[in-house]
């Protein structure tokens, strides 16, 4: 069983949803970057994703764009993000970690040397944005056959009709996106939530995870109720924008991340 | 040489070899594939194309001249140069081209709102024309160092109704003002339909506007005919995304004997790296939703184009113009900044037409190329434009190097 199912049959038996955290690798440097990855588990992660930078991200919204910013403007790279996963691998062995992101950049490195490198740094699955299932054998298809699980974005304009050609090649866990817009827009309804999960449990069996507008623990609570997993990127990241020191970033990312996992972790007992 | 069908693109996936295709978010599929159907339906629907037909005459003003350039010629005593005179349409670009096409399927699909990216100013200004006429309603993103240097168009676009969006990410240009346009059309995806400039992005894209700019090479391939009775010898264009290129070129990709060469912006000069030429001096990668040459770093960062011209300030290419360089059919050329001003100067003393600064660049190249070929070569260049938006630039540009002049002069009467 790869990582990610692991993790997921683990949380399904403890009957909870998993907290996924989202941060930009190399913001707002490598190294408090990496202190930030290493310390998400501790602090109630249960799957990682980590954003490749590139310049320019066309579906997030302003805090991830200027994630990415700062990501560059420190040098960050697809091989030093490569190198983080490695680093974090070292002392984490349990959390799936899924790496997120455009095509450009891995296009530029080289799609198999790319596949490669990551299934060896330690990395289980791939998001990628601007790939959708008409492109497949691209990547997520020779991704698939070394191992990697090809997550994919469902959207409310994912009708019916479409459904089963994006799930088609999908594993790991299926990421729908719960509003259209960019990251870090406003938050769906619980109402459609709802309806779009049952709609999805319809076409799939594999876990459902919900994001986009997700900011408080309140709001994880709630969609803890009714998806697999919850995921959180913009309201994390904004941690580091608003710190001034590199302590103050890892102490504001990570403390966020407790208060959401606290409320994953209650938000079915009660 | 067997003869070859280029004009048969692009194949179901919308690719033109293995350029172009549909790399965008999932929330994007689903309306382009809608936009697809439509578009091939509405191309196949005899009403749609009475009225397109009927808004290019009697709004655009087609067809446009073709213009014996006699002045031209003279001066460069070689090619007999003919200039297809985009500049005359309504707007003033062969832009509203694509607008008055795309802005017809905007109503056939009942969508009330229209976003567009645009550089110079043109394709929001075509943009905001086409919304006012239709009566929709009308958001044009546009970086703000373009804002800064195309003030009139700016204000031209405001007049017309439309809401004009200054994007401060990046270098504050083109490829800046196409990433927010998207990020509203995945935002806005029931209301909205994205009129993109250029022959690029997903596909239908860069066929459809390829096929509404096309009208450019019929109506020239039928006037070089009356007036002269036979093919070009050569077609010479500007190239930033490519639509004035494409339009003039596709029509002739399948006559072997002319000469089809595209001009790119070569910035400072290509090997300073700032430059706007993505054949030349780029490598394919994928973006704005299509795999072409694109302008990138060794870890697939895009890095900002640079062109004295803001309609060809675009680290990308449309990627039928990616193909039709890898197969060799059509010749990729660059010309300078200071190539462009000088050709702008020398076709308003000579013939007395201000060209748009993108134009002036296919203008540099008629200026290196037309007087080493025999009188009997017939060469037509597109003027997709023309300059009335640039006298801002030009004028700083004048100032400047008068000003470099003046102290160069200063220190050599000082050394002396």
């Amino acid at each position: 069983m790869s990582r990610l199912q692991t993790r997921f049959a683990e949380l399904k038996e403890q009957n909870r949803a998993a907290l996924v955290t989202f941060v930009t690798a190399g913001d707002p440097s490598y190294d408090t970057s990496l202190a930030i990855l290493k310390g998400l588990p501790g602090a109630g992660a249960d799957v990682i994703e980590l954003g490749m930078p590139f310049t320019d991200p066309m579906a997030d919204g302003p805090a991830i764009q200027l994630a990415n910013i700062r990501a560059l403007g420190a040098k960050q790279n697809l091989a030093k993000t490569l190198q983080m996963v490695r680093e974090f691998r070292e002392g984490n062995t349990d959390t799936p970690l899924v790496l997120m992101g455009y095509f450009n950049p891995i296009h530029k490195y080289g799609v198999l040397r790319f596949i490669a490198d990551a299934k060896e740094a330690g990395v289980d699955g791939l998001i990628v944005v601007d790939l959708p299932p008409e492109h497949n054998g691209e990547l997520c298809d020779p991704a698939q056959v070394a191992g990697l699980d090809f997550i994919r974005l469902t959207t409310p304009t994912t009708d019916d009709v479409r459904l089963p050609t994006v799930l088609n090649g999908s594993s790991g866990f299926v990421y729908y996106v719960s509003v259209a817009g960019v990251t870090g827009a406003g938050a769906a309804t619980l109402e459609h939530v709802e309806e779009a999960v049952a709609r999805l449990r319809r076409h799939t069996d594999l876990p459902i995870s919900i994001g986009f507008g997700i900011r408080t623990p309140e709001q994880a609570a709630a969609i803890a109720r009714l998806a697999d997993g919850v995921v959180v990127g913009s309201a994390l990241i904004d941690h580091i924008a608003d710190a001034t020191t590199p302590a103050q970033a890892v102490d504001g990312v990570l403390s966020l991340c407790a208060a959401l996992a606290d409320g994953v972790r209650k938000a079915r007992v009660s | 040489m067997t003869q070859t069908n280029l004009r048969n693109g692009p194949d179901a996936n919308g690719l033109f070899g293995a350029f172009g295709g549909r790399y965008v978010a999932e929330t994007l599929m689903p309306l382009i594939l809608d936009l697809a159907r439509e578009y091939e339906a509405a191309k196949e629907d005899p009403a749609f194309k009475e009225e397109l037909a009927y808004f290019q005459r009697d709004y655009v003003g087609r067809p446009s001249p073709l213009y014996f350039a006699e002045r031209l010629t003279e001066f460069c005593g070689g090619a007999k140069i003919y200039l297809k005179r985009e500049e005359l349409n309504h707007t003033g670009a062969h832009k509203i081209n694509n607008c008055i096409g795309q802005i017809l399927l905007a109503r056939r699909m009942g969508k009330k709102r229209i976003i567009a990216e645009t550089g110079a100013g043109m394709h929001g200004v075509a943009t905001a024309t086409v919304a006012a006429r239709f009566g929709l309603d009308c958001v044009i993103y546009m970086g703000t160092t373009d804002i800064e240097r195309q003030q009139a168009n700016v204000f031209r676009m405001k007049l017309l109704g439309a809401e004009v969006i200054p994007v401060v990410a990046g270098t504050g240009t083109l490829k800046d003002a196409m990433n927010e346009a998207l990020r509203d059309w995945v935002t806005n995806v029931d209301s909205t339909f994205y009129l993109i400039g250029t022959v690029a992005g997903p596909h239908p894209y860069p066929a459809m506007v390829r096929d509404f700019q096309a009208v450019i090479g019929k109506e020239t391939r039928d006037q070089l005919q009356a007036q002269e009775g036979r093919l070009p010898d050569s077609l010479v264009a500007c190239i930033g995304g490519g639509s004035n290129a494409m339009g003039l070129f596709h029509p002739f990709l399948d006559d072997n004997s002319v000469e089809i060469i595209g001009v790119e912006a070569a910035g400072h000069g290509i090997e300073t790296g700032k430059h706007a030429a993505s054949l030349n001096g780029g490598v394919p990668g994928v973006l704005h939703g299509n795999r072409t040459f694109l302008l990138q770093d060794d870890d697939g960062q895009i890095i900002d184009a640079h062109s004295i011209s803001a309609g060809l300030d675009y680290p990308g290419i449309g990627p039928e113009h990616a193909w039709l360089h890898d197969i060799g059919r059509v010749q990729y050329t660059s010309v300078t900044d200071d190539e462009a001003l000088d050709a702008f100067h020398k076709c308003c003393r000579l013939e007395g037409i201000i060209p748009a600064l993108e134009s002036a660049h296919a203008l540099a190249e008629v200026f290196k190329r037309a007087p080493t070929l025999p009188k009997d070569h017939l060469m037509v260049v597109n003027l997709s434009g023309r300059g009335d938006k640039d006298m801002q630039t030009v004028m700083h540009h004048m100032e400047h190097s008068q000003k470099e002049q003046s102290q160069q002069e200063q220190s050599k009467q000082e050394k002396h």
